[in-house]
């Protein structure tokens, strides 16, 4: 029997690389060995893909995309199919588990460089990857045809309504395919959710893992362990993939199991957050809900939007926004990579970024008051800043007056835009909201100025491990 | 592995804080301690829901056949004490009235309950059949209000069960006036005692109508983790075997 296997594998190299493509993925592609926690994301986002596209394939047996039986289709898989609950749950989990799994790779990236040289190409086609599932959420968020599907689709597309010289209007319009969201919408991005955006979103992956598997994994101590190679010429540090990060994975698959069943089903909802209360009403496009809110994912890049009064410039910040992670590589050139060895600022920095971004996707899902769309701005202003200063913080040899003068031409460009949103009615919130963006210049960038807490420590030459 | 608890747990917190879309009209909603597991209180539900909802709201997602067969009510009863709109016990719960003179007779359709209670919540709905009160503004076609939904289209078509409420008002300090509380009036056929046990087996059926999964989901929920956490084990044991050879 086994020879009869060794026979076939054989026939088989010889017509295709099967063996070949096994060393190289897995049996012979060397890991670091020091991978911790936060790599456990990268494999995971791969089981909620594959995951994803299986329901996905089910559902797409049973739902109907018709604007006058979409509806219905969603609760007849809910009821009548077999098991039809569970497959829709698990899609519908899936769809937030891919961003919770996805928001933390990319934390994984950042605080540890790994987007830095030579790995620019891997973090663009993740960006890419990031920007497509946006879009692909969005559009499948449309087709259970609630009121949230409806009206949330209504709210984005009409976003591209902001763009000038009559662009905007024609645009949204050959989105929609009509002047409302309408039947024609969801047919189309129906087709857009089920067969072109995953075909894409499959093959940005596997480039993705080919660049990955090319330069080779970055690490938490941000060494490149090709650098020291044995006799041999494999990485000293470097352990095959298979079996050790296979096996390793598998753990954490299950793990990550455990809480994905635990919301699928006990808290499918998610309290409202995974699905929303008011999309268990029928769209109705004459009936316009009290409070509109994306879904959790989103809202971060919607509260920046909404901090700004003048739609198109919104519309450019919430662009920029997301524009700003794609340069990643080419702001943060600093050449310590790893957070482990970088300074206490750099590490105070990434923390309030993080801070920030999770307040405003908390900002996103409540209601524009006064207060909440000033705080909107403030925070909007810091996430900007955080790329400037990222910059700034690339070259450690800078003189003491260079970040002052830095904080100077920051501080008044604060100042200039304050003065001219100047607003009589919330002058006293918009001075004293003031006090945060000036605070956040002052400490990470006069504290390097005058203390010595920018400064970096010493990358070993080899991954420390235990 | 810390870590990974940590963020679980938070996420795992959100999902109990999270309020992003209820409404409530700033009434305080009661509790009304929905328990499926409850098949009595489910049955009693149903049969008010078939003699007091259905002759206006439909439940169009709902079969009847299925209620029978999760609430344990055979053929036979089902045709006799809860199939009034429809003949065969595989057509869903709808009615006779039609949209148009639903919107005509009422101001506005009354809706389908099919998922209400995923919309608007199981305490809403609770909140919603202890609240209605009289009022006699002219605008008010049938002659009530109700607390939780201001100038609601529906007349309060239980209360011969509950009797009738009037409202108490009370000033605040700026000598606005605004109702304080209900007062039963004229008591119904059912005490108030067991005119809230009522509402709640109501209320229960429809979180049953909301999603008839949730019967099921729980208990294959516990088995499913279960199975997970002691797999959890054998991978890890795996992985300390395979691991334990790099120096």
């Amino acid at each position: 029997m086994k020879n009869i296997l060794i026979c076939l594998l054989g026939w088989v190299d010889d017509r295709f690389p099967l063996t070949k493509l096994w060393n190289e993925h897995l049996a012979k592609y060397y890991a670091p060995r020091n991978f911790n926690f936060w790599y456990f994301f990268g494999s995971l986002a791969l089981l909620v893909l594959v995951m994803q596209l299986l329901t996905g394939i089910w559902l797409t047996m049973h739902y109907k995309p018709d604007a006058e039986r979409a509806f219905a289709s969603v609760e007849y898989i809910m009821r009548d199919v077999d098991w039809g609950w569970l497959i829709r749950y698990l899609h519908s989990t899936g769809a937030s588990a891919f961003f919770v799994v996805v928001y933390l790779h990319m934390f994984r990236g950042l605080v540890y460089g790994s987007f830095k040289q030579p790995r620019e190409l891997i973090w663009l086609f993740g960006m890419l990857i990031y920007m497509l599932l946006m879009a692909e959420a969005f559009m499948g968020y449309l087709l259970p045809w609630g009121q949230m599907s409806f009206w949330g689709a209504q709210v984005i597309i009409s976003l591209f309504g902001a763009l000038p010289f009559g662009i905007g209007e024609a645009l949204s319009l050959w989105i929609r395919g009509d002047y409302v969201v309408s039947d024609a919408t969801l047919n189309r991005f129906f087709s857009l959710h089920v067969i072109a955006l995953p075909l894409v979103l499959v093959g940005l992956v596997a480039a993705h893992v080919m660049a990955l598997h090319e330069v080779g994994s970055n690490n938490p101590d941000g060494v490149e362990i090709k650098k020291v190679k044995g006799s041999d010429g494999i990485p000293k540090d470097g352990i095959p993939f298979h079996p050790y990060y296979t096996v390793k994975d598998i753990m954490g698959v299950v793990a990550f199991l455990f809480f994905f069943a635990f919301v699928v089903f006990f808290v499918p909802e998610m309290g409202g957050w995974f699905l929303e209360h008011a999309n268990f009403v029928p769209a109705n496009p004459l009936k316009t809900p009290e409070h509109i809110a994306p879904v959790w994912y989103f809202t971060p890049f919607y509260a920046i939007l909404r901090a700004i009064p003048d739609k198109l410039l919104g519309v450019m910040a919430m662009g920029g926004s997301i524009g700003c992670l794609f340069l990643l590589p080419w702001i943060d050139r600093h050449p310590v990579k790893s957070i482990r060895y970088r300074s206490p600022l750099f590490f105070w920095l990434i923390t309030v970024f993080i801070l920030c971004f999770v307040i405003l996707g908390y900002l996103g899902t409540q209601p524009a008051t006064m207060v909440f769309t000033e705080t909107g701005f403030r925070l909007a202003e810091l996430y900007f800043t955080f790329f400037l200063i990222l910059a700034i913080y690339s070259r450690e040899d800078r003189g003491a007056g260079a970040y002052i003068s830095w904080f100077v031409v920051l501080a008044g460009a604060l100042v200039v835009i304050d003065f001219l949103r100047f607003d009589p009615v919330k002058s006293s919130l918009i001075m004293g909201s003031a006090l945060l963006p000036l605070a956040y210049l002052a400490v990470f960038l006069l504290g390097p100025a005058f203390t010595r807490l920018n400064e970096s420590r010493p990358v070993p030459e080899r991954v420390v491990w235990k | 592995m810390k870590n990974f608890l940590g963020i679980a747990s938070l996420i795992l917190l959100l999902a109990g804080s999270g309020t992003v879309l209820a409404s409530g009209g700033g009434v305080p909603l009661q509790n009304a301690h929905v328990d499926l597991s409850d098949t009595a209180s489910l049955q009693r539900g149903a049969k008010l829901f078939v003699n007091y909802c259905l002759s206006c709201h439909s439940a169009h997602f709902m079969r009847y056949n299925r209620v029978g067969r999760d609430l344990g009510i055979s053929e036979e009863l089902l045709q006799e004490h809860l199939m009034f709109a429809s003949e065969k016990s595989g057509e869903v719960m709808k009615v006779a009235m039609s949209i148009e003179d639903g919107a005509r007779w009422f101001g506005v359709a009354p809706p389908d309950l099919s998922v209400i209670a995923r919309s608007r919540g199981a305490n809403w709905l609770y909140t919603y059949f202890l609240s209605f009160y009289e009022d006699s503004n002219p605008s008010r076609p049938f002659g009530v209000n109700n607390l939780v939904f201001k100038d609601v289209g529906m007349p309060h078509v239980l209360w011969k069960l509950q009797g009738r409420q009037v409202p108490v008002y009370a000033e605040d300090a700026h000598g606005n006036k605004h109702i304080e509380r209900l007062e039963l009036k004229e008591p119904g056929t059912l005490s108030a005692d067991e005119y809230r046990r009522a509402m709640r087996d109501l209320t229960n059926f429809l979180v049953y109508v909301g999603e008839p999964a949730k019967l099921v989901r729980y208990g294959i929920g516990f088995w499913v983790l279960l199975f997970l956490a002691g797999f959890f084990l054998l991978t890890r044991l795996l992985y300390k075997e395979y691991w334990k050879d790099l120096h």
